[in-house]
């Protein structure tokens, strides 16, 4: 098996990848961008080029990291967080699907509703996310509904070109050997969307962070979002950069947890021709 | 089963609204057990034809009976190979061609057992785990075939099913087409451009003019059964591809 990176996503391979001779080089540049990122910081702030209460020290980033787990401040958060996150997809994710797949059948629904979708979808989430605290409360369930709003739209999208793309020659065969819907949905739209479904769905997890943290930002309580707004008012950069860099971990996961199902379930993209 | 087409006729929206005529009026019989071979220009409706027998897409006017039911939706007994192989490319070979019995709810070790004992006759015993991907065109359409041979229906719809393989594989698997029939009894209408093939396996051969397409021959191969490829070199057999080559070009003509 090649080995998982970026490149082994469907489509995004090319003729030749794998025997390219400057392969190796190529996959570790990424953790060479890093590294030199990380050189970059440091240098800065061994220097004072900047005040240390703008940018400080990955050293003082590294101590506020151990101290916030310590006593367990960054657990707690980002466990709220990600309860958030969770709560959020599985709403949002599970309209969009429901909804794009109705859509994708009877194209009059798409007119019926494509007013409020449009709607939902031209405003800024970030400016009606206080209304959806004034409906839904301070506490968790705001929270879900930003994140949730936020990851419908790119499963809606997905979901509606994916089951629209299956391919009229295979629904004609399946008509053919007298399928019934269940079964036409199980062994031809389910698969043949699949790919497109997974493509969203990794959009809509790294906008689940951003859904769930907008949330924390516009009602206090607890969460990454509220812990960046806390450690700012305390001056305490070191906690802001934790935090945020807390959420860029849980995103990049959860891309590489989609990405994983993908690369595990979608296994036939994968075969060349001889 | 039998088969009959009465004033068939399909026509296809066209760009300016109006109706462009794709297929017929036609009209023709099929008896029971009959092997009829359709040959005729490209676009002059083959395809088309195929798709209203089986049900797949409905006549302009006229009608399609089978049995005298008439032809409305897919009937049951009917099995339709399309002109591309039409493989999942999720699927492997073993479960493409395990399709229509999973369908049909025959539990998987009972449809693998009866798909395996296919494979050798369509020589993919080897390749049973290959996705389509990786597979060569020929053996896509050999699969294809599997496909519609473990549904063992009494009426078969093939169009164009040996057009992406070599002379010597088509008529190897054209004649297991004939063997398969001598056990299940099956009528079958097959579209084809080889007009060898067609005399060789036919038991008539009909021929249609361009678009929209119309019967302009309709010629009885009365050569005895079991056919063997060597018959090619018979007098009769010269005989009778003569003229269904004549039929062609009085088209073009
Ligand atoms: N879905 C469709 N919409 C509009 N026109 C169509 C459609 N399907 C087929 N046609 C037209 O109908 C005519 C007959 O098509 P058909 O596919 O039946 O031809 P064919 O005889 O099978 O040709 P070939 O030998 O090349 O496969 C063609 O001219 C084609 O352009
Ligand atoms: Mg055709």
């Amino acid at each position: 098996m090649m080995r998982k990176s970026l490149r082994d996503i469907p489509g995004k391979r090319k003729k030749g990848d794998g025997i390219d001779s400057g392969s190796t080089l190529r996959r570790i540049s990424p953790l060479l961008t890093v590294a030199c990122l990380l050189l970059l910081w440091q240098w800065i702030s061994a220097r004072e080029l900047i005040s240390p209460i703008l940018v400080p020290p990955p050293s003082a980033v590294f101590q506020a990291f151990i101290d916030a787990l310590a006593d367990g401040t960054l657990l707690k958060h980002a466990a709220v967080t990600l309860e958030e996150m969770f709560y959020g997809l599985l709403l949002g994710v599970g309209i969009g699907l429901v909804i794009g797949y109705a859509i994708a059948k009877a194209p009059l629904l798409e007119n019926i509703l494509s007013p409020i979708i449009v709607a939902f979808q031209s405003t800024p989430i970030v400016a009606y996310a206080p209304l959806l605290v004034i409906w839904f409360g301070s506490g968790i369930a705001s929270k879900i509904v930003t994140t949730a709003v936020i990851v419908f739209f790119p499963t809606l999208v997905n979901t509606i070109v994916g089951i629209r793309g299956v391919s009229p020659n295979l629904r004609d065969m399946m008509r053919s050997l007298k399928a019934g819907r269940w079964q036409t949905f199980r062994h031809l739209e389910a698969p043949s969307a699949l790919p497109v479904i997974l493509a969203g769905l990794k959009t809509s997890t790294t906008l689940a962070v951003i859904g769930a943290v907008v949330g924390e930002f516009v009602s206090q309580g607890s969460g990454l979002g509220y812990l960046v707004t806390l450690a700012r008012n305390l001056y305490d950069t070191p906690l802001v950069v934790v935090a945020v860099l807390t959420m860029t971990a849980i995103s990049l996961t959860l891309y590489g947890l989609v990405a994983y199902v993908e690369w595990r379930f979608l296994a036939w993209q994968r075969r060349p021709r001889p | 089963m039998r088969l009959s087409l009465r004033e068939l006729s399909v026509s296809f929206p066209d760009p300016e609204g109006g109706a462009a005529p794709a297929l017929g009026p036609i009209s023709f019989d099929v008896a029971d057990d009959q092997f009829v071979c359709v040959v005729g220009p490209s676009g002059c409706g083959k395809s088309t034809l195929i798709r209203v027998l089986g049900g797949l897409l409905p006549a302009t006017s006229g009608e399609a009976r089978c049995d005298d039911e008439l032809i409305s939706r897919p009937p049951s007994q009917f099995a339709i190979m399309f002109q591309d192989a039409n493989l999942m490319p999720w699927r492997t070979v073993l479960d493409n061609i395990a399709l229509p019995l999973e369908i049909a709810g025959v539990p998987r070790a009972q449809r693998y057992e009866m798909v395996r004992s296919l494979l050798p006759q369509l020589r993919l015993e080897d390749f049973e785990q290959l996705y389509p991907a990786e597979l060569s065109g020929g053996m896509a359409q050999r699969a294809a075939l599997g496909r519609v041979i473990v549904q063992q229906p009494r009426v078969l719809l093939l169009d164009e099913p040996f057009g992406a393989l070599d002379a010597l594989t088509r008529e190897k698997l054209s004649l297991e087409l004939l063997r398969l029939r001598q056990r299940y009894m099956q009528t079958i209408i097959m579209v084809t451009h080889d007009i060898g093939e067609a005399v060789l396996l036919a038991d008539r051969v009909l021929v249609i003019s361009r678009r929209p397409g119309r019967l302009v021959e309709d010629i009885a191969i009365a050569l005895p059964r079991p056919r063997k490829p060597e018959m090619k070199y018979h007098r009769d057999f010269i005989q009778l591809s003569k003229r269904v080559r004549e039929g062609i070009e009085d088209i073009n003509a």
